[in-house]
């Protein structure tokens, strides 16, 4: 992991920042106006039960079908009911660790809705434990379309599984889409790869951040959203340089190596992911409430959030290629990357350069943050971590060789993630996209762009 | 005085409990891996996951308990040989990117509905679909034993039957990699840690060496993922990468590249997190921050307290800082 060549280190980090946008993207644009299923939103479900030795938690969401609905828990000779909420969230605490039945009482639910899941179902639980149980309902009213943490991938992917054109057109615009706003947030991830060999596993926190910061100024206070992403690209940039100066650069002069720094930042990305929950929930944010309006070119249907984040998405891409390319400060980041012992002899300030993309790479973050918000219809403090697997993928998958191969990376992936859903259920779409990185590095390690000699 | 008293009690609780036994036993391994192979996997859960499926589903077929638990045992063998081949020649973080890939990977394929009649999709497995085998071979028959201030079933779901086994696991595979290290093989295994080239030019096949120290690692996550599932239920997110960097912390915590480190790292998280978590709740006012914020900041600090670990004290509690190599 020593200094490779500026371009192989900066396609490799774009190449990974890039998976993750894209997969994000592909999300968005597959579930529109619904919003991705969170593996972990089960375990953050909220309540008053709280789990301790004494105490086993059942809990779920049930979406759509507001307060009152009754599900009726029983078993080890006890019998809990639990009662929805407004937002459908129910808990229920028991004491007797062991299998229970869960029930839910179908005579409580609104009129139209009727179960799709099992109404009853069995679960066992461990005393000091929370345990999730999904109900999912149709017909329900929806706020756009979720489901609770754990079964939202079912339906979107099923119904849609046979092959037309028109959807194999929709398909691939959707994996352009999340090809974009992949590359924006990899660009980060590979410009510090490349100057500091660093693989940061906090990158998605700096997405997720963008987007959050997005929904505070555009939804809670109401700014105009052009005005808030603006706002939001200075903050991020500037948790960015704050990060540099009270983590990085300490490290960098302490000397710690390259393994030490990736736990580091594994640990920065725990902390700051509960963080997040801590101060906005484990819910789902809108940045912008309205019903998105949508647009047809062709077979293809696009919301105008989309159309914009993709629009935004090439107009900085093209203006990072210009600013690496022709710009002296641009030049001197790649001379940085490519070999930091040599640039500093030649007079550059590598400490500077460092700085500078460190505020960049989060900036750049925080604004994909808050398009992949707009277009997925809503952030969490997870989307970012959800992410960041198909970035490091896409920079990978790129090749050490160039940056345009990162680029093509995220556009292959996001297509990748999209496309599999034609053929394969919803579930599996990242799993796809994983398992291509996988057989890449089996028959090309060096990746698509890349040159053999730089894989150690 | 009562909240105290809870809180202690809690604690110890924590410390003997069979999950956290499985935690150690898939901390051992991810210590084979790191600590003394140098090997950067980032996917121990992947491991664990895979055994516990292999497990889970074939009580649920119908098989016997050792036939299953074999199955689990290979499919952590298979596991490690599909991820080492195309990474182990490669720098470092590849493998870093490829184990955290693939653990993803049997974890979203796991939960895919599609599977749902032999996965359980994303409800994952209940626990009763696979636990009754291990059960049926308690020694302790039925009723209740209190021992200090512990009061379990002697055979039920988490009972000490399930404690017993658990921990005398931990005790016989620390045990076996005490032994392993200090064979000519983990020699070897620790040689190709300090130096992989010195160690190819005295003839040996450092790929191969890898690649068996993946499996043996491989195997004690699969192992623990068996373990860790049968007192309570199988739940594919449950173990995700969360799972991986808490037992990281853990590893690190005690003192990589230790026989006794992952074991006294994991029983001092457990307990500590616990205590962090225990104490805001007793002392914080609920209207600064309630029941679930005090669990989010116990998280939190977690992940500040691995990088602190990591930045002035690498070699964690009792660990060596000369028999620890970053330089993957």
């Amino acid at each position: 992991m020593v200094h490779q060549p500026v371009l192989a280190l900066f396609a490799r980090k774009w190449s990974r920042t890039f998976v993750a946008l894209i997969v994000g993207l592909l999300v968005a644009a597959l579930w529109t106006l619904s919003q991705p299923s969170s593996a972990f939103a089960a375990d953050a479900a909220t309540g008053p039960c709280v789990a301790d030795s004494a105490t086993g938690c059942f809990n779920g969401t049930i979406k759509g079908v507001g307060a009152g609905v009754k599900i009726v828990i029983s078993g080890n000779g006890q019998e809990v009911t639990a009662v929805t909420d407004a937002d459908g969230k129910w808990n229920a605490a028991v004491t007797v660790a062991g299998s229970y039945t869960l029930t839910l009482d179908e005579t409580t639910l609104p009129s139209g809705v009727t179960m799709k899941s099992e109404a009853t179902q069995t679960r066992d639980i461990t005393l000091g434990f929370n345990k999730g149980a999904v109900f999912t309902v149709n017909g329900g009213t929806t706020d756009g379309g979720t489901t609770d943490g754990g079964t939202t991938d079912g339906g979107t992917a099923e119904t849609a599984t046979g092959f037309n054109w028109d959807r194999l057109a929709q398909q691939s615009a959707s994996g352009l889409r999340l090809g974009l706003l992949l590359a924006l947030a990899s660009i980060g991830l590979s410009l510090i790869y490349g100057t500091t060999g660093l693989s940061n596993f906090a990158h998605a926190e700096q997405v997720t951040l963008g987007g959050l910061l997005a929904y505070t100024f555009a939804n809670q206070l109401g700014l105009n959203i052009f005005l808030a992403t603006a706002i939001v690209v200075v903050i991020a940039g500037f948790t960015g340089w704050l990060q540099d100066v009270i983590i990085w650069k300490p490290l960098r002069k302490k000397g710690l190596s390259l393994t030490q720094l990736i736990i580091v930042t594994i640990g920065l990305a725990l902390a700051l992911q509960y963080t997040f929950q801590m101060f906005y929930g484990a819910r789902t944010l809108r940045i912008i409430m309205a019903t998105p309006e949508t647009i047809d070119i062709g077979p293809v249907t696009f919301t105008i959030e989309s159309l914009w984040a993709m629009g935004v998405s090439i107009v900085v891409l093209a203006g990072v290629g210009f600013f690496l390319t022709r710009t002296r400060t641009g030049r001197a980041t790649r001379a940085v990357s490519d070999n930091p012992a040599l640039a500093s002899a030649s007079g550059i300030d590598v400490d500077r350069i460092i700085r500078i993309v460190w505020i960049m790479s989060a900036a750049l973050a925080g604004l994909s943050g808050v398009m992949l918000g707009l277009v997925l219809n809503g952030i969490s403090w997870q989307t970012g971590m959800q992410l960041l697997l198909l970035m490091f993928s896409a920079v990978t998958l790129g090749g050490l060789g160039t940056a345009f191969g990162a680029l093509v990376g995220s556009l292959v992936i996001g297509m990748t993630v999209e496309l599999s859903n034609m053929v394969l259920p919803g579930d599996f779409k990242y799993a796809t996209a994983l398992l291509l990185l996988i057989i890449i590095l089996l028959v090309r390690p060096q990746g698509l762009f890349g040159r053999k000699e730089r894989i150690g | 005085m009562d909240g105290i008293i809870k809180v202690l009690y809690d604690m110890s609780a924590s410390m003997i409990l069979p999950t956290t036994a499985a935690f150690v036993i898939a901390a051992i391994g991810l210590n084979v891996h790191f600590g003394f192979t140098g090997l950067l996997n980032m996917g121990q859960a992947g491991f664990m996951l895979i055994g516990a499926y292999g497990y889970a589903i074939s009580i649920g077929a119908g098989l016997p308990f050792w036939v299953a638990f074999f199955i689990a045992i290979f499919a952590g063998i298979a596991f490690a040989l599909i991820l080492g081949i195309p990474t182990l020649q490669l720098r470092g973080d590849y493998l870093a990117i490829v184990t955290i890939a693939a653990a993803e990977i049997i974890r979203m394929v796991g939960r895919a509905s599609i599977l749902n009649d032999i996965t359980g999709g994303s409800n994952g497995l209940t626990g009763e679909s696979f636990r009754n085998p291990f059960a049926e071979m308690s020694l302790f028959g039925d009723g209740q034993t209190q021992i200090l201030w512990f009061e379990f079933d002697n055979t039920g779901v988490n009972g000490w039957w399930a404690r017993a086994v658990t921990w005398f696991m931990v005790f016989v595979f620390a045990a076996l990699v005490w032994l392993l290290m200090r064979s000519p093989w983990g020699r070897v295994i620790k040689s190709i840690r300090e130096d992989e080239e010195a160690v190819r030019s005295l003839g040996k096949n450092v790929f191969s060496f890898k690649m068996q120290s993946l499996v043996v690692g491989g195997v004690l996550g699969a192992i623990g993922g068996v373990m860790f599932i049968l007192p309570t239920s199988l739940q594919p997110d449950a173990m995700g990468r969360n799972m991986t960097f808490l037992i990281w912390t853990a590893m690190l915590l005690g003192g990589a590249a230790t026989i006794f480190g992952p074991i006294l790292g994991s029983i001092v998280f457990f307990a500590l997190r616990l205590m962090v978590q225990g104490t805001m709740r007793l002392v914080v006012p609920d209207a600064w921050m309630n029941i679930q914020q005090t669990e989010q900041f116990s998280w939190i600090m977690v992940g500040v307290a691995l990088m602190l670990i990591v930045i002035f004290r690498p070699q964690g509690m009792i660990g060596n800082k000369k028999e620890l190599n970053f330089n993957v």
